[in-house]
């Protein structure tokens, strides 16, 4: 299947790559499939969650626990049933990437992980109840304050 | 949007399953109990808004993915830093 991507130009997707959204994501809720691109290349911490079904869209995403290595995600069963999460081993997180004008700025939402499970390809932008980790975390300063 | 009028230790039901209680009253603020199934996901209105307003600041990259490719987080004891590289 070819994409025509705003930041990557026409690309192939494999559709056993393909993830699917139930809900979509908050504030997106018609986009369902998505992809991930540039995960493999090793040197850099950020990837792509590329939507297939809106090929303008697409957010920048980290792996949460390299940002913060006590990171951990908390949510009940049930908000997770939907991905049919079994076993978490089989779980991708990822946390999407704010990137704003000044690029200092910019910000890892720690509160609301995506997981992904690898078993079904099945993906679901979760919110954890407790505020341990910020909607805007900043990697510059290690916290919920912007850099000066 | 339907409007009741409900005193301190009355409830409201949504369906045959939610149960929305006063709890208390104290001046500008009501304490709020929710009786509702497992998987209905009940969040703070705001909590849910903040999600969408970041998922949506989020949406827009503007910025060239080779050169959010030339960032590095340089990590230091518990603090990270990052450096743009060009």
């Amino acid at each position: 299947m070819q994409l025509n991507t705003k930041h990557f130009g026409i690309i192939e997707v494999d559709e056993k790559e393909t993830l699917y959204f139930p809900s979509g994501i908050p504030g997106f809720e018609d986009v369902k499939k998505f992809v991930l691109l540039g995960r493999q290349e090793v040197e850099s911490p950020f990837f792509w969650l590329q939507s297939i079904d809106k090929p303008d869209l697409a957010f920048v995403v980290t792996d949460p626990f390299y940002i913060r290595e006590d990171y951990y995600v908390d949510v009940d069963d049930e908000e997770v049933e939907e991905i049919e999460i079994k076993d978490p081993e089989n779980v991708l997180t990822l946390a999407i990437v704010t990137i704003p004008e000044n690029i200092r700025q910019m910000t890892v939402n720690l509160k609301a992980p995506v997981l992904i499970n690898m078993k079904n390809n099945m993906g679901k932008q979760v919110i954890m109840k407790d505020d341990t980790f910020p909607v805007k975390y900043y990697i510059m300063t290690g916290g919920s304050e912007p850099p000066r | 949007m339907l409007v009741l009028s409900r005193k301190k230790g009355q409830s409201i039901m949504i369906g045959n399953d939610i149960e929305i209680s006063i709890i208390d009253i104290q001046g500008e603020q009501v304490r709020i109990g929710i009786n509702a199934p497992r998987n209905v996901k009940v969040y703070r209105k705001e909590v849910y808004e903040e999600i969408i307003k970041e998922n949506r600041e989020a949406a827009i990259i503007d910025v060239n993915p080779e050169l959010i490719r030339g960032i590095k987080i340089i990590k230091n004891g518990n603090h990270e830093d990052s450096e743009g590289k060009e």
